[in-house]
C-alpha cells in the first residue's frame, strides 16, 4: 500500500515537471528566436473574431491578410525581409481581446491589422499603445476611436459612424423628404452609436420629425412587436444602425406585414449577405457603404485573387482589410524600419494605392480618401444611388 | 384597438414558440429534475435540418408539399435522435450523481452543439426558405395576422392537445407521470424507467424541432447561435408557468410573449426583457412555484 | 479479449452515429447558390471515430462503476491522491513550498503574456472561491453570480472616470457595493428554493445587463468605458510589463487571502450552518439557525468578492461595456465550482485554471477549440461527476 502511494507520488511529480519542462521549452524557444527572426521577418499580426458569432466578420481580414501577404513575399517581401503573420482569435471580446494584444506584443509583432469589433479595439488599444505598436482596423467605425485622440497609434480603413449617420439622415430628409423618421439599433456597440448619432442629427434639423427611437433584442425570436409600434408611430422612413441579421427580420416581417417603409441602414447591412437571407425583402432597402470601388482594377483583382484562392466571394470588410494590410506594409517600406515614429510619419504623408483608391491618414488616424455612398438594392445587387 | 389586438396576436404567435420549447424543458425537468441546458441546440439543429433537407429534396425536384412534410419530418426524426443521444451520453451516466453536475455536463453539450453545427456548416446566417404558404383568405388582414403566425397558432395548439391526450390516456403518459412522482417507486412496480427517461426525451426534441422549423421559416434566417436565446426564454416560460407542470409552460410561455409584445408596444423594447425578467422575480415572489406549480407539503 | 459481442455493440454505436451526424456532417448547402455539397469523407471518419471510441467510452464507464461500486461497499479506503498528498505533513510541506517557489518566479521566466493569462486565471479562482461559499457552501444555485462582478467593474470604471479615484480606494466600494447588491437581490429570492432561485438570479443577472446596455447617461451603455487606469502603487504608475507583473502579484495575493478567509469561514459557526442548511433546510431551522440570515449571508458574502474581482477585472483589461457580463460569464464561473469540485478549495482553483487556461491553450486547435472545450466539459462531469476534488466532510468516527 505504501509504496504503491509513493509510485503514484513519484509519477505525478514526474508528470508535473515534464509539464513544465514542456511548457518553458515552447518559451525559451521563443525568446532564443525572437531577436533572431525579427531581423529576418516582419510580423503582421491579424486580430479579431475568427470563431464564434461574429467570425464572418474577423475571417475576411484574415484572408485578405493572407493574400497581401502571399504576393507581397512571392515579389521578394519588403526591405528583402519576408512579412510572417501572426493570426490570434478574440472573439470580439474586450477581456479576450487584452489576452490576444498581450500575446502579439510578446511575439514582437511589428504591426497589426484588426481589431474587428470596436469594443475589443479599445480594450486592446491601451497595451498596443504602451508598447509602441501601430494597429490598423478595417471596420471599427467608432468616433471615438480616433477623435478623441487618445490613440496616436490607431488608424483605419473605414469612415467613422457620425459621417454614416449624418449621410443617412440627410439622404432621409433632403433627398427621400421624408418628414417622419423612425430610428431603430441593436443595442450593440456599433448600432447603439450609429443611432444616438442620428438621433441628434435629426433632432437639430426641423426638417423632419423622430417619431420613435427604440432598441431591438438582437437575437430575439421574432420582431413583430417593434414592427407594429413602427407602423402605428406613422414613421414613413426608418433608420436602422446593426447588423444584417437584424436588419433582415426587420424588413421581412415588415413586407410581410404589407408595410412599405423606407429602410436605411448603415454598412453592417450592406453585405452581400444581407440581400441573400432577405431575398425578396431586400428590394429596396438603402444602405450606406464604402465609395464604391468596384471599377478599381485592384479591387477586381483581389475579389478575383480570394475567388481562386478560397473558392468563394469575399465577406465583410474585406476590401478594407486588404488595403489596411497594404498600407500598412508600404509604410514600412518608406519608412525603411519598422520603427514606431518612422511608420506612423510614412501612414500620415504617403499616399497609396489600394482597392479602396488612392489613400493616406490624417493626423487622427482616419482615411483619407474613404468615405461613405448609399447604395440601394436593385434587382437583388447593391447599387450607388446618384 | 387594432393596435392592442396587433400585440395581442404577436404575444401570442411569439409565445407559443416559446411554448413549444418550454415543454422539453418542463418534461424533463419534471422527471429527472434537470435543466437541459441543451435543449435550445436541439431546436437550432432541427431549424437546421430542416433547412438541410429543404434544399436537397427541392433539387431533387419534389414538389412543395412534400418538401415541406418531408423537411419537417427529417428535422423532427433528428432532433429526437439528437435528443435520445445527448441522454444517453451526457445524463445518463450522472443518474446518481448531485444535481449540479448534469446541469454542467448540459452546458458543455450546449458548447459542443453549437461549435459542431459552426464547424460543420457555417457561421453565417443561412436564408431559410419559406415552408408556410402565404393564404389568400387571409390577404386583407394580413397587416393584422400573417399567415405564418396563423399556422404557428394552429400548430402549437394541435401538438399540445395531442400532448395532454398522451400524458393524460395512454400507457407511456401514465408511466411518464408515475417516473415523475417517484422514480424508484415507478421502477417498483415495473416502470422501465430509462425507457420513459428517453421517450421524455424525444418528445421534447420533437416538440423544439417542430418551434425550430416554424420559427425559422417565419423569420427566414437560422445560425448556429438561434438556440441560445430561444433556450433562455423558454426556460424562463417553464419557470413562470412552474416548471414540470405541462399546462404550466404553455401558460407561462403565452403570459412571457404577451409581457414582452405589451413591454414593446406601449413602453419600450429597451427594456423588453427586463419586462419580462421582472415578471417572472414579482410572480415568484408571490407564488413561489410558478403560477400553476403547486407547493408541495413536504412531511418531515 | 475484445469479445464479439463487443464488436457488434461498437458497431452499431458507429452506425448510429452515421446516421446521426449524417445531415450536419456530410451535407452542406448553399440555399443561395442553389448548390448542394456531398462529403461523404466525414461519414466515414464519423463511423471509425465513433467505432473506436465507444470502446474507450465503455472502458472508462465500466472502470467508474467499478469504482463506485467499491466506494459504497467501503471494500477500499483508496482516496484521491492529492488529497493523500495533504493529509501528509511531510508531502505537503515541500509542495507548498515548490508552489510558493514557481508562483513567485512565474512572471519573471514566463512572457507577459503567460502572465496576463495567468492572472486571468487567478481572478476565476477567487470568483470561484466567491460562488463556492453561495453554491458549494449552502447549496444555493445562483446562475446571476456575474452581476455582481459587473456592479464591482462598473464602480471602479465610473468611479475613475467622474471622480478620478484610484484602484485602491475603490477596491473596498466595489466589495461593499457588491455586497450591497447581494442583500438587496438576496431578499426577495429568499423564499424559493432550488431551481426557482436559479432561475430569478439569472433573471436579476440579465435585467442589471440590460440596464447597463439601456441606460446610456449612467453607464454609457453599449460602448463601455475606455481609459481605466491600472493599479498604481503610491501615485506610482507603472509601464505595460510591470503593471502586468504588479496585477499578477496582486492577484496572488488576493487568492491566498480568499483562501485564507473562505477556509475560516468554512470551519466557523457560519460555515457550518450553511453547510446544514444545505443538507436539511427543515432540520437546521429545527437546530435554530435563522434560515433568512444565513442565506443572506452566503449570499452577500460571495456577492462581495464578485465585487472586488470586478474592480480588479476593470483595472486589468481597462475597457469594460456590458457584454463582458453575460449569463455565459455566469455558467463559466458554475462551472469552475461544480467541475473542480463543489465546496473544496483545492477543487475550485484547480477548476479555475482548467477551464480558465484550456481555450487559451487550446488556441493551437484554433477553430476546434470550443468544441473541445465544450466535449471535456461533458466528458469530465460523467467521469468524474463529484468534481475534481471532492470535498472531505469533516467526520468523526466513535472507536471502541
Amino acid at each position: 500500500m505504501k509504496s504503491g502511494f509513493r509510485k503514484q507520488l513519484i509519477s505525478l511529480a514526474v508528470v508535473i515537471l515534464y509539464g513544465f519542462f514542456l511548457i518553458s521549452c515552447g518559451e525559451s524557444e521563443k525568446t532564443a528566436d525572437a531577436p533572431h527572426k525579427s531581423a529576418e521577418t516582419i510580423k503582421l499580426g491579424v486580430a479579431g473574431a475568427h470563431s464564434g458569432d461574429l467570425a464572418s466578420y474577423g475571417v475576411p481580414s484574415v484572408r485578405a491578410a493572407e493574400i497581401v501577404v502571399r504576393d507581397i513575399n512571392a515579389k521578394g517581401g519588403i526591405l528583402g525581409r519576408r512579412v510572417e503573420l501572426l493570426i490570434e482569435d478574440d472573439v470580439c471580446k474586450p477581456e479576450i481581446a487584452t489576452n490576444t494584444a498581450t500575446k502579439l506584443v510578446t511575439e514582437d509583432v511589428d504591426v497589426v491589422l484588426g481589431h474587428i469589433c470596436s469594443g475589443a479595439t479599445k480594450a486592446a488599444l491601451g497595451i498596443y499603445k504602451d508598447s509602441k505598436i501601430i494597429i490598423m482596423s478595417p471596420s471599427c467605425t467608432n468616433p471615438a476611436l480616433t477623435q478623441s485622440g487618445d490613440y496616436p497609434n490607431f488608424f483605419r480603413t473605414i469612415a467613422s459612424d457620425d459621417v454614416q449617420a449624418r449621410l443617412e439622415v440627410d439622404f432621409a430628409i433632403d433627398i427621400l423628404k421624408v418628414k417622419k423618421i423612425a430610428v431603430l439599433h441593436d443595442k450593440g456597440d456599433y448600432g447603439k452609436g450609429l443611432a444616438e448619432f442620428a438621433k441628434k442629427y435629426l433632432k437639430a434639423s426641423d426638417k423632419a420629425e423622430l417619431v420613435l427611437y427604440e432598441g431591438v433584442t438582437p437575437g430575439a425570436v421574432d420582431y413583430s412587436a417593434v414592427v407594429q409600434k413602427i407602423k402605428h408611430s406613422g414613421a414613413e422612413a426608418v433608420i436602422f444602425g446593426g447588423y444584417h441579421p437584424e436588419a433582415s427580420k426587420i424588413i421581412g416581417q415588415m413586407r410581410k406585414k404589407g408595410m412599405e417603409t423606407v429602410f436605411i441602414s448603415d454598412d453592417g447591412v450592406k453585405d452581400n449577405t444581407f440581400i441573400k437571407v432577405a431575398g425578396e425583402y431586400a428590394e429596396g432597402v438603402y444602405a450606406t457603404g464604402p465609395l464604391d470601388t468596384s471599377n478599381n482594377p485592384m479591387a477586381i483583382a483581389a475579389i478575383e485573387a480570394h475567388k481562386n484562392t478560397y473558392g468563394s466571394e469575399p465577406g465583410a470588410f474585406f476590401l478594407n482589410a486588404y488595403s489596411a494590410s497594404l498600407c500598412l506594409l508600404n509604410a514600412i517600406q518608406k519608412a525603411g524600419s519598422t520603427n514606431y515614429d518612422a511608420v506612423s510619419k510614412a501612414l500620415r504623408t504617403e499616399y497609396v494605392d489600394t482597392p479602396l483608391g488612392k489613400i493616406s491618414f490624417d493626423e487622427h488616424g482616419d482615411a483619407i480618401g474613404v468615405g461613405f455612398c448609399m447604395y440601394q438594392v436593385h434587382n437583388g445587387v447593391y447599387v450607388e444611388v446618384k | 384597438m387594432e393596435y392592442f389586438l396587433e400585440l395581442i396576436l404577436g404575444g401570442l404567435t411569439r409565445g407559443s414558440i416559446y411554448a413549444l420549447i418550454a415543454l422539453g424543458y418542463t418534461m424533463v425537468y419534471g422527471i429527472i429534475q434537470l435543466i437541459n441546458f441543451a435543449h435550445g441546440e436541439i431546436y437550432m439543429i432541427g431549424a437546421f435540418t430542416a433547412l438541410i433537407f429543404t434544399s436537397v429534396l427541392t433539387l431533387l425536384g419534389f414538389n412543395e408539399i412534400a418538401v415541406i412534410v418531408l423537411a419537417s419530418l427529417a428535422a423532427v426524426i433528428y432532433s429526437s435522435a439528437y435528443g435520445y443521444t445527448v441522454e444517453k451520453i451526457a445524463y445518463m451516466p450522472l443518474r446518481r450523481a448531485s444535481r449540479l453536475s448534469p446541469l454542467i455536463s448540459a452546458i458543455g453539450m450546449s458548447i459542443f452543439l453549437q461549435n459542431y453545427v459552426l464547424l460543420a456548416q457555417t457561421s453565417d446566417f443561412l436564408p431559410f426558405p419559406n415552408l408556410i404558404p402565404e393564404f389568400e383568405f387571409i390577404k386583407p388582414y394580413r397587416h393584422i395576422i400573417s399567415s405564418p403566425e396563423i399556422v404557428i397558432l394552429i400548430t402549437t395548439s394541435t401538438a399540445m392537445i395531442l400532448l395532454t391526450f398522451l400524458i393524460k390516456f395512454t400507457r407511456t403518459g401514465k408511466a411518464m407521470r408515475a417516473t415523475a412522482q417517484d422514480r424508484n417507486m415507478a421502477m417498483l412496480v415495473g416502470v422501465n424507467v430509462n425507457r420513459v427517461i428517453s421517450i421524455t426525451f424525444v418528445i421534447g426534441s420533437a416538440l423544439a424541432a417542430l418551434g425550430g422549423v416554424l420559427i425559422a421559416s417565419h423569420v427566414g434566417q437560422i445560425n448556429f447561435y438561434i438556440g441560445f436565446v430561444a433556450g433562455i426564454k423558454a426556460f424562463t416560460a417553464a419557470v413562470l408557468g412552474g416548471i414540470g407542470s405541462i399546462p404550466g409552460a404553455v401558460l407561462g410561455a403565452l403570459v412571457l410573449g404577451l409581457t414582452e409584445s405589451f413591454a414593446t408596444g406601449y413602453v419600450s423594447s429597451d427594456y423588453e426583457d427586463v419586462f419580462a425578467f421582472g415578471l417572472l422575480v414579482l410572480i415568484l415572489i408571490f407564488k413561489p412555484a410558478g403560477i400553476l406549480g403547486r407547493v408541495t407539503a413536504r412531511k418531515v | 479479449m475484445i469479445k464479439a459481442q463487443e464488436i457488434k455493440k461498437s458497431f452499431l454505436v458507429s452506425l448510429w452515429f452515421m446516421f446521426l451526424t449524417f445531415p450536419i456532417m456530410v451535407i452542406r448547402v448553399n440555399p443561395i447558390e442553389k448548390f448542394v455539397e456531398w462529403r461523404w469523407k466525414n461519414m466515414l471518419v464519423v463511423g471509425i471515430g465513433s467505432f473506436l471510441l465507444s470502446f474507450v467510452w465503455r472502458y472508462m464507464l465500466k472502470k467508474k462503476e467499478a469504482g463506485e461500486k467499491r466506494a459504497e461497499t467501503g471494500e477500499s479506503g483508496k482516496t484521491f491522491l492529492i488529497q493523500r498528498i495533504l493529509e501528509e505533513r511531510r508531502f505537503y510541506i515541500p509542495l507548498v513550498t515548490g508552489l510558493t517557489i514557481i508562483a513567485v518566479a512565474f512572471p519573471f521566466i514566463f512572457s507577459m503574456y503567460q502572465t496576463s493569462i495567468m492572472t486571468t486565471a487567478l481572478m476565476y479562482i477567487v470568483l470561484g472561491l466567491g460562488l463556492n461559499i453561495v453554491v458549494g457552501l449552502a447549496g444555493l444555485l445562483d446562475l446571476g453570480y456575474v452581476a455582481f462582478y459587473a456592479v464591482g467593474a462598473y464602480s471602479y470604471a465610473l468611479l475613475n472616470y467622474h471622480f478620478g479615484l484610484g484602484f485602491w480606494s475603490v477596491l473596498p466600494i466595489g466589495a461593499v457595493l457588491g455586497f450591497i447588491f447581494g442583500v438587496l437581490l438576496g431578499f426577495p429570492v429568499l423564499r424559493l428554493q432550488g431551481d426557482y432561485l436559479a432561475i430569478v438570479t439569472l433573471g436579476f443577472g440579465e435585467i442589471i445587463r440590460l440596464v447597463l446596455e439601456n441606460w446610456n447617461e449612467f453607464s454609457f451603455g453599449p460602448s463601455g468605458i475606455a481609459n481605466i487606469d491600472r493599479p498604481g502603487f503610491f501615485g506610482i504608475q507603472f509601464s505595460l510589463q510591470t503593471a502586468s507583473i504588479y496585477l499578477y502579484f496582486l492577484m496572488i495575493g488576493l487568492v491566498i487571502f480568499t483562501i485564507i478567509v473562505v477556509n475560516r469561514l468554512q470551519n466557523s459557526r457560519i460555515g457550518r450552518a450553511w453547510i446544514a442548511l444545505r443538507e436539511d433546510e427543515t432540520a437546521c431551522q429545527a437546530m435554530g439557525i435563522d434560515k433568512t440570515r444565513t442565506k443572506l449571508r452566503a449570499f452577500a458574502l460571495g456577492a462581495t468578492w464578485a465585487g472586488m474581482v470586478g474592480v480588479i477585472f476593470a483595472a486589468k483589461t481597462t475597457f469594460i461595456n456590458p457584454a463582458s457580463f453575460t449569463f455565459l460569464e455566469s455558467a463559466m464561473i458554475l462551472s469552475i465550482v461544480v467541475l473542480g469540485g463543489m465546496g473544496s478549495i483545492l477543487g475550485v482553483i484547480i477548476g479555475a485554471l482548467i477551464l480558465i487556461l484550456l481555450p487559451e491553450y487550446l488556441r493551437a486547435f484554433s477553430d476546434y477549440r470550443m468544441l473541445l472545450f465544450g466535449a471535456i466539459m461533458v466528458i469530465m462531469m460523467v467521469f468524474r461527476p463529484q468534481g475534481i476534488i471532492a470535498n472531505i466532510r469533516r467526520t468523526y468516527k466513535f472507536n471502541e
